[in-house]
């Protein structure tokens, strides 16, 4: 049974690699129970979301308006 | 629009100004992050192309910025010592152990709750600079690591390759870099029930 720890390692790596199967199906039931753990989750991926829109933003964002 | 009109001074010198906020968060080096800045800039507007718009522009001029930054950091990847662990490493390491109980199971207070609808912060400038901030917060080599990874899209072995770490290295500074950027929002921006004015 992962604790919360091992869990939040797993879904940091998870953003670096592919889990393996015995590793999905573990943090699957730990997540099944562990409401803290499934926000951690969701957070990682909004970090992933977050960094590729920084640099998309920096990019691309429509400021003409802003600009003398 | 012809492109005598898209690059008038006063375009250069704001996308120049958000590239070096960008280079140098990168590069934390302010007269690397100009040089770069500089060589990605030239190249640009050198190469004759013509664009859509300025946001076409200032997207093409951002994508040949990121490869000057890749090169600069495959070129002096080496020289710094990527695997000392610094004493702010240490300090993030030890603010992670401690929202957790001796049995590795969360405290209750330091559960991470949820963030309501985050993309909705993605549309606010507030959250950006709060995102800065967090950013430069991060310990350098740890902030280096994760921005590699992160920013410059690079795979964890080519990271690691470049840095000459070994991939569980590599996961443990990742990690750590996403702790503290994820502790930093949540107590900057996500804490419920104060909202700056």
């Amino acid at each position: 049974m992962l604790t919360c720890k091992e869990a939040t390692r797993m879904m940091s790596e998870a953003q670096d690699r592919p889990l393996s199967v015995g590793e999905r199906l573990q943090l699957q039931m730990h997540l099944a129970m562990c409401r803290g753990c499934r926000n951690f989750r969701v957070q990682m991926d909004f970090l992933r979301t977050a960094c590729r829109r920084y640099l998309g933003r920096r990019g691309s964002e429509e400021n003409d308006s802003r600009m003398p | 629009m012809s492109e005598n009109t898209l690059i008038d001074d006063d375009f250069v010198a704001a996308v120049r100004r958000d590239m070096l906020k960008f280079a140098q968060l990168q590069l934390r080096d302010a007269a690397l992050a100009e040089d770069a800045v500089q060589e990605a800039l030239l190249a640009a507007l050198a190469g004759g192309r013509s664009f859509a718009g300025r946001s076409a522009l200032k997207t093409w001029v951002f994508s040949i910025l990121r490869n000057k930054i890749v090169d600069l950091i495959r070129a002096q990847g080496r020289t710094t010592n990527v695997s000392a662990l610094g004493d702010d490493d240490a300090a993030l390491d030890a603010s992670f152990d401690a929202l957790f109980k001796t049995n590795a199971h969360w405290r209750p207070e330091n559960r991470p709750f949820g963030w309501g609808d985050p993309e909705e912060s993605l549309r606010e400038e507030r959250f950006w600079a709060v995102f800065e901030i967090c950013l430069n917060h991060l310990p350098e080599r740890t902030a280096r690591v994760f921005m590699m990874r992160e920013f410059l899209e690079l795979e964890t072995d080519e990271v690691c390759r470049e840095l000459g770490i070994t991939i569980s290295h590599c996961n443990v500074i990742l990690h750590r870099a996403r702790h503290g950027l994820r502790r930093c929002l949540e107590t900057s921006w996500f804490a419920p029930g104060e909202k700056p004015c």
